[in-house]
């Protein structure tokens, strides 16, 4: 106990380094979701056999997505997107930066997750919903999404989970927050009890991250 | 009333076309029940979505009342829908919304004023018959239940037209019957027109007053149960009033011609057989019976081996001058591709 409590490294640097990893955590997931979820339902509804089927967009769409999440190590990606960073926010350093490329990295990711919740509602209910006299818009609303809720929510939870993982490595190119704090002083300075307790931080988040979600998509879930 | 005139449906699969509906043609008046009966690969669902314009018949109309649907212009085809109520075979209710939310999902799109939309619901369930389940999700409903609740959504817009598909097929016998009640009892009750599409024969006995035999596309028979149902040489009178194959055809007057006769309404209630053989003085077998209540009328379709020496033609005269239909008895064995071969034929076990 004394050495956490009395370990100089934590006392200064980690209360700091706690918020800028949720800042990241927090901005990125709010464009993800802000972003992705359209993404995804514009996929699905494009999709050949879909609301609005578009082939030749949808093909282009999904093409771009696989090669961003499948094909570009998510490393690289970060440090590919600096340039972007410092022309959207001023700056390419601290949690504010590094959510550009955080959120560019799991858009997609979201997109591809949302756009599978959404095609799991059953076509039944699609059916009736148009025979009703429902518009595309409607559809989407009062159905689509409204069904997927809980699946959506799950899916939001896994996404956020990964950007926790995320944030660590973009603390090393500059976004700061645990990763940082680990790599600085747990690695570089061999400091063990920094390691252990930003190690055992990062668990406790995702683990109140996935609680969390869990019971959301539970109480959201009526079947 | 509804108005089928010569639909047609062609699907490409590649450089195939297949022919799903080739010239439907069929009308149902104001305030009754007409079954559309075939089985799968018949064209049934191709004709549902046809007739909700869920897909655009190829050439042909529907019209309900007069007013042309199947031609409307997208932009005009939501408010085309909403003359037609969908029941669908499970219902498809949304999981996320309670009994009173899924009735009152048609009257949100048209942004009816809420304390309307409230009123209408609570009409709409206790007229289904579930008044105190406004607040239930369908998860904790029973497939009956949730049926009624889509029929009650069904009719939240003010249909004239009730389209019922399979409604009754994921159910249990005694639910079925429920569920076949209510949409008989709505028919008369708010003057709606009703197509039922069905494999089973019995929600054709039960509810139908008039039934279209589907076959590839085609409708090969047709017209009031009554009527259908007393023809022996009718496909659907054989489904309605099913004998067990003919391996039986030899009972123990061995050798003796084989009868078939069917009476109908009144007929029905004379007693034929030994009529036949006092006035012939012969013994007849009774080999295989179907006996049943069609649309208020008496049906009896009869398999009869008569004695050797009988007069197998003054037989038939005799039955011919009392109006009952009657025929010397073929190896009925259906063709493996026989149209009613695979319906549903009596009560679900």
């Amino acid at each position: 106990m004394n050495e956490i409590f009395g370990n100089p490294v934590l006392a200064k640097a980690l209360p700091e380094a706690i918020v800028e990893t949720l800042q990241m955590v927090g901005i990125s997931a709010f464009f993800t979701v802000l972003i992705g979820l359209p993404l995804g339902v514009f996929l699905h509804v494009t999709a050949p056999g879909g609301l609005r089927p578009m082939p030749v967009t949808n093909r282009v769409m999904s093409d771009v997505i696989v090669n961003i999440t499948r094909s570009i190590p998510f490393a690289i990606l970060m440090v590919a997107l600096i340039p972007l960073a410092r022309l959207l926010t001023g700056t390419s350093l601290g949690p504010v930066a590094a959510s550009v490329s955080l959120s560019i990295g799991t858009i997609p990711f979201f997109a591809r997750l949302g756009e599978t919740c959404l095609r799991d509602v059953h076509i039944g209910k699609i059916d009736a919903a148009q025979v009703m006299g429902s518009t595309t818009m409607q559809v989407i609303n009062k159905v689509m999404l409204r069904e997927s809720l809980p699946a959506l929510v799950a899916a939001a939870t896994t996404t956020v989970v990964t950007l926790v993982g995320y944030s660590a490595m973009a603390g090393l190119v500059g976004g700061g927050g645990l990763g940082k704090l680990a790599y600085n002083y747990g690695f570089q300075r061999f400091d063990v009890t920094v390691m252990v307790v930003t190690i055992v931080l990062i668990i406790v988040l995702v683990q109140i991250i996935q609680l969390l979600g869990e019971w959301i998509a539970r109480s959201l879930d009526h079947r | 009333m509804i108005t089928v005139t010569d639909l047609r449906k062609v699907y490409r699969q590649g450089k195939k076309e297949v022919v799903a509906l080739d010239g439907v043609t069929l009308s149902v008046p104001k305030g009754s029940i007409h079954g559309i009966i075939g089985h799968s690969g018949a064209g049934k669902s191709t004709l549902v979505r046809c007739l909700t314009l869920l897909d655009r018949p190829t050439s042909g109309s529907v019209s309900i009342d007069g007013t042309e649907l199947s031609s409307v212009k997208d932009s005009e085809i939501r408010t085309a829908r909403r003359r037609i109520g969908m029941v669908f075979q499970h219902a498809n209710l949304m999981d996320s919304r309670t009994a009173a939310g899924n009735v009152a999902h048609p009257l949100e799109l048209v942004k009816t004023p809420k304390d309307q939309a409230q009123a209408k619901v609570a009409g709409l369930l206790k007229l289904v018959g579930l008044e105190g389940f406004e607040n239930a999700y369908p998860s904790q409903l029973s497939g009956g239940q949730r049926q009624r609740v889509g029929i009650a959504r069904a009719l939240a817009s003010d249909p004239d037209v009730l389209l019922c598909d399979e409604p009754t097929s994921a159910l249990d016998p005694a639910t079925t019957d429920e569920i076949l009640d209510l949409i008989q009892d709505l028919t008369t009750r708010l003057q709606l027109t009703v197509l039922i599409i069905t494999h089973e024969m019995n929600v054709v006995k039960r509810v139908c007053d008039s039934v279209s035999l589907l076959f590839k596309g085609r409708i090969i028979e047709h017209g009031a149960l009554q009527d259908v149902a007393g023809d022996l040489e009718s496909k659907l009178a054989r489904a309605l009033l099913p004998l067990p194959p003919s391996e039986s055809l030899h009972g123990s007057l061995e050798d003796g011609p084989v009868l078939e006769i069917l009476f109908a309404g009144d007929s029905a209630k004379e007693p034929v057989i030994t009529g036949v053989a006092r006035h012939f003085d012969i013994d007849l077998n009774v080999l295989a019976g179907s006996v049943e209540t069609l649309g208020g009328q008496q049906f009896g379709h009869l398999r009869v081996q008569l004695d050797r020496n009988a007069d197998f033609e003054a037989v038939l005269d005799y039955l011919h001058a009392r109006g009952i239909s009657a025929k010397r008895a073929t190896s009925d064995a259906p063709a493996p591709e026989s149209p009613v071969q695979y319906l549903a034929t009596g009560e679900k076990k």
